[in-house]
């Protein structure tokens, strides 16, 4: 409770609304107590004084009432009938609710189904039916109002119960001999009332405002009694000669709606966890880059498609900053394969992502690095050139195809466009070449498949078509976030067996970003291991299969399952990397490691060259009696 | 698309018999004599008589839905004894003038609310979004018929723009731009509170959608922000606000009925404010009808509009 008192108060503008309506709350509490003329006194001689007159300090109506006391008088009565109306909806909308939710079945459906016929009707329609028959009146209106928002309570508690109802311990309830209606009383209304209660926060306002336009239109309050509807009303006849008798009330009502408005989104806000993480930002076009420094290019990489140098990708949340890629090198030659291999969280899409600015940003900045293209600092271009490169230079091909792919437009015009996006091209020409692309891909029927909706794909066709995508402009260099991740053991060999001819004919590197050391095996020319934002080891994928060095690279190849070897169950890894947010001191992997020490703990720990074509971040690298210290490099 | 039609089109008819049901019902809670209420002052023996037989008022309950149903169904919504003239001609007649007002609020707060709710989500935390959010708060919290007065004030009065009201017909009296003329302070003062709700909706669903997935595809494409944003995100936000449309229309329809009264709009709004204080109940009951079928109507016209937008949705 006090933690949400904090976070209303945090919110500016939601504690401003909390004040204000307190402000008036109170005011129209001690109304009867305040030295104000009585509001129904006439005093035709003093009418329609305009607002700062002696003893009128909000002027006088056309019978000489005195206005600000009427407008105490007439907020008192909007106040509580609105407030009166939203409990009485809440009463009887929360009743059909628990009850349709909490019984279910043929209850629940003809209960719902009436509560649909009601919100059927356009909302202040159904109010006027029943003031026209119960006839105008004060309380007339209050019941109007309330009727119509009972849809709203229903609906919402219903949800809410329906979510309730079958969970244990209402089942348990009900074993022990209880019966409903004690059930529903101890167990069930007390998990719904939050939801009643922030039900009434966001329809109270609502309320107020209808019950007060019924008053306005005369169907509500009656003389002498007034609301601030009725003053309104009241003004509207003399708008022209004496506007500030209409503009008071109408203020009254929206100061009065703001602020419950105001604090209803503050309390909604506060209870939606998903503000806090910033989980509701929009991501820019491009990560965010926050150098400390512009690094010089790494000569032993001039040849090089890719080169990736230090690379730094941090994401900050709140005041917390998460190092999720912590100065990742590695480099990619044309027409070579390199597989990033790692458990999820290890850093290794984030890495992917980060090359052409692709993290989501917020959070995600990149901090540190170089990312070369063909010696071309990436980090170091404008958006615009960026751009460029995307899809064309180097294309993306992601995991869910499901997700990924578009769902509202049919595939061939996604290829289309992103065809059309880097070489000019007219529509038709765009469209043969995205038949074509379909075809080389392996989809059968192309011409019939580009007419089709992501969904209306198999999963195995869908990554095809993200692959036909990520080939559109022949890139140089193809970036597969884990694209067989999704799909079962057989389609997954012919997408591997497809991206591997593929290569093969166009001569395009790829960048193979997984979990499954096996996967590796079949297309990774090398093959680097990322840990913690780190990489761990790397070399050619042979010599590491053979021959992990890093313990952690040990227990990865131990988690393939070998063909023709059932028995060898795959050995999850136990533990769990650590927190990106609070990497230990020395080895990251320490905690889960067989082979550690105080050693292990202590200081960082380099990238160290084992062998010629190898390097190993690990003090103790397996099958290697003392690691040479010569040869270190980051 | 057509089977997904016809079967929408099939289930709109039992909500259009629940409607009227509920009508019906809420006439039936009329205390005393239902004749006698509708009748008023116009309630003379013959009067009387003929309508109970009319209405069946002899009848059980159930009996007098179904014979009040024959009625509506051979387009008799009954005589409004006041008017002296059948109801649906009257309803008829004034159902023009508020379609053309609240249609029109229905275009302005779309187009208003759609294009501030994007400029809010993509520049999301930035002073525009800030200056939206505010003109959003005070939007939804004006009471609708206070700021028609303070615009008649303002325009109409004080800068002598737009007339404050002089509305005669929808189609009778001055051309076009006469029309226009009266019709602009009413369906901007009907639009700002849904122009409100769905600015605010649009943007919260603008950046729901701009976290998927496939927008980062759209980016890793190479396409342009503008493409991204409005052509791959918008089409989705779009698909979801259609819903929230159909809602807010029904507001604006509710809403009608002060703006009318407010500009003395010749509407279906004004014309129910005027039959309940006439108690002219007969009146009352066809307007409700009428604007509640065609509400119905009007949701059946979005849901398929959002069929044929989204593929995903199974017919
Ligand atoms: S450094 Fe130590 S803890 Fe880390 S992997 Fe090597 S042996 Fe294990």
């Amino acid at each position: 409770m006090m933690t949400f008192i904090t976070l209303i108060a945090r919110n500016r503008l939601a504690a401003f609304g909390g004040v204000m309506l307190l402000l008036i709350v109170l005011l129209v509490l001690i109304t009867p107590w305040l030295p104000l003329a009585d509001p129904n006194i006439t005093e035709t001689a003093n009418r329609l004084m305009p607002p700062l007159s002696d003893g009128h300090p909000l002027g006088t109506d056309a019978l000489g009432r005195d206005i600000l006391s009427r407008l105490l008088w007439g907020t008192r009565i909007s106040l509580a009938v609105g407030v009166a109306a939203s409990l009485v909806a809440a009463l009887i909308g929360s009743m059909i609710g628990i009850v349709a939710g909490y019984f279910g079945g043929r209850t629940d459906n003809t209960l719902m189904r009436g509560i649909d016929m009601l919100m059927a009707f356009p909302y202040i329609l159904l109010a006027l039916a029943i003031v026209a028959v119960l006839g105008p009146g004060l309380m007339n209106a209050l019941y109007a109002i309330a009727i119509v928002n009972i849809p709203f309570f229903a609906r919402n508690i219903r949800g809410v119960t329906v979510g309730i109802a079958h969970r244990e311990f209402i089942d348990a309830a009900r074993l022990s001999g209880k019966g409903n209606l004690r059930i529903l009383a101890s167990e069930i209304l007390p998990n719904v009332l939050p939801v009643i209660v922030i039900t009434m926060s966001t329809t109270v306002g609502w309320m107020i405002l209808e019950t007060a336009g019924l008053s306005f239109l005369g169907l509500g309050a009656q003389p002498p009694q007034a609301d601030l509807g009725s003053m309104l009303g009241e003004g509207r006849k003399m708008m022209l000669n004496a506007p500030h008798v209409a503009t008071v009330p109408g203020l009254m009502i929206f100061l009065v709606v703001m602020s419950i408005n105001l604090l209803g989104d503050g309390i909604r806000d506060a209870l939606d966890p998903r503000l806090k993480s910033g989980a509701l930002s929009r991501p820019a076009p491009f990560t965010r880059i926050r150098r400390r420094h512009k690094p010089l290019p790494d000569p032993t990489n001039d040849d090089a498609l890719l080169s990736v140098e230090n690379l730094q990708t941090d994401f900050e949340v709140g005041h917390d900053t998460y190092q999720a890629v912590n100065g990742v090198s590695f480099a990619i030659q044309p027409n070579e394969c390199l597989g990033l291999v790692g458990e999820s969280g290890s850093g290794k899409s984030v890495t992917a992502l980060s090359l052409l600015g692709l993290v989501a940003s917020p959070p995600g900045v990149i901090t540190d690095g170089r990312v070369a293209l063909a010696g071309r600092d990436l980090l170091d271009l404008p958006h615009g050139d960026i751009r460029r490169l995307r899809g064309r230079d180097v294309s993306y091909v992601f995991q869910d195809p499901l997700a990924t792919l578009h769902p509202l437009f049919r595939v061939g015009d996604q290829l289309v466009e992103a065809i059309r996006q880097h070489q000019p091209m007219s529509r038709a020409d765009a469209r043969t070449r995205a038949v074509s692309l379909l075809g080389q891909v392996r989809i059968p029927n192309p011409a019939h498949r580009a007419e089709q909706y992501p969904h209306e794909l198999s999963g195995g066709m869908r990554q095809r078509v993200g692959i036909a995508m990520a080939l559109a402009n022949d890139p140089q260099l193809i970036i597969a976030d884990e694209p067989t991740t999704a799909l079962d053991v057989t389609v997954q060999a012919q997408i591997l067996a497809l991206i591997q001819n593929l290569r093969r004919e166009k001569g395009t590197a790829v960048l193979f970003i997984t979990h499954d050391f096996g996967v590796v095996s079949q297309i990774c020319d090398r093959v680097a291991v990322m840990y913690a934002g780190r990489i761990v080891e790397i070399g050619p994928t042979k010599t590491i299969l053979e021959t992990p060095r890093h313990p952690y690279t040990r227990r990865l190849i131990d988690c393939v399952p070998r063909l023709g070897e059932p028995d060898n169950e795959p050995v999850a890894i136990p533990g769990l990397p650590p927190a990106a947010d609070a990497l230990p001191e020395g080895c990251a992997f320490a905690e889960r490691c067989d082979l550690a020490e105080d050693a292990c703990r202590q200081g960082n720990i380099e990238l160290i060259a084992t062998d010629t074509d190898r390097q190993v971040r690990c003090i103790k690298p397996l099958g290697i009696p003392t690691p040479s210290p010569q040869g270190v490099t980051r | 698309m057509f089977r997904y039609a016809l079967r929408r089109l099939l289930l709109t008819v039992p909500v259009l018999l629940g409607l009227s049901l509920i009508v019906f019902l809420i006439m039936s809670l009329i205390p005393g004599d239902p004749a006698q209420a509708i009748l008023g002052s116009y309630a003379t023996p013959e009067n009387l008589e003929r309508l109970r037989a009319d209405l069946g008022l002899d009848l059980p309950l159930p009996q007098q839905y179904l014979v009040w149903l024959g009625n509506i169904l051979q387009g008799d919504l009954g005589r409004s004894y006041a008017l002296n003239r059948p109801v649906l001609d009257e309803v008829l007649e004034r159902f023009g003038a508020t379609l053309l007002l609240a249609g029109s609020s229905l275009v302005i707060c779309i187009l208003i609310g759609v294009a501030a709710g994007i400029v809010s989500a993509v520049r999301q935390y930035g002073w525009s979004d800030r200056v939206i959010t505010l003109l959003v708060l005070i939007g939804i919290s004006v009471p609708a018929f206070w700021l028609g007065m303070l615009m008649i004030m303002a325009f109409s009065v004080g800068l002598r723009w737009f007339p404050a009201s002089g509305m005669t017909a929808a189609y009778g009296g001055g051309g076009l731009l006469d029309i226009l003329n009266h019709l602009v302070l009413p369906a901007i003062a009907l639009a700002v509170v849904a122009a409100g709700v769905i600015a605010r909706l649009t943007r919260s669903n603008m950046l729901e959608v701009l976290r998927q997935d496939y927008i980062r595809t759209a980016r890793a494409k190479g396409l342009g922000e503008g493409r991204v944003v409005m052509r791959h995100a918008f089409k989705v936000a779009l698909v979801n606000l259609i819903p929230v449309i159909g809602v807010q229309a029904g507001f604006v329809i509710g809403g009608a009925v002060y703006i009318e009264t407010v500009f003395q709009w010749p509407g279906i709004g004004r014309m129910l404010v005027n039959a309940i204080s006439t108690r002219d109940l007969m009146l009352v009951q066809g307007g409700v009808l009428v604007v509640a079928a065609s509400y119905v109507l009007f949701n059946l016209l979005a849901d398929l509009l959002q069929h044929w937008l989204d593929p995903r949705i199974q017919a």
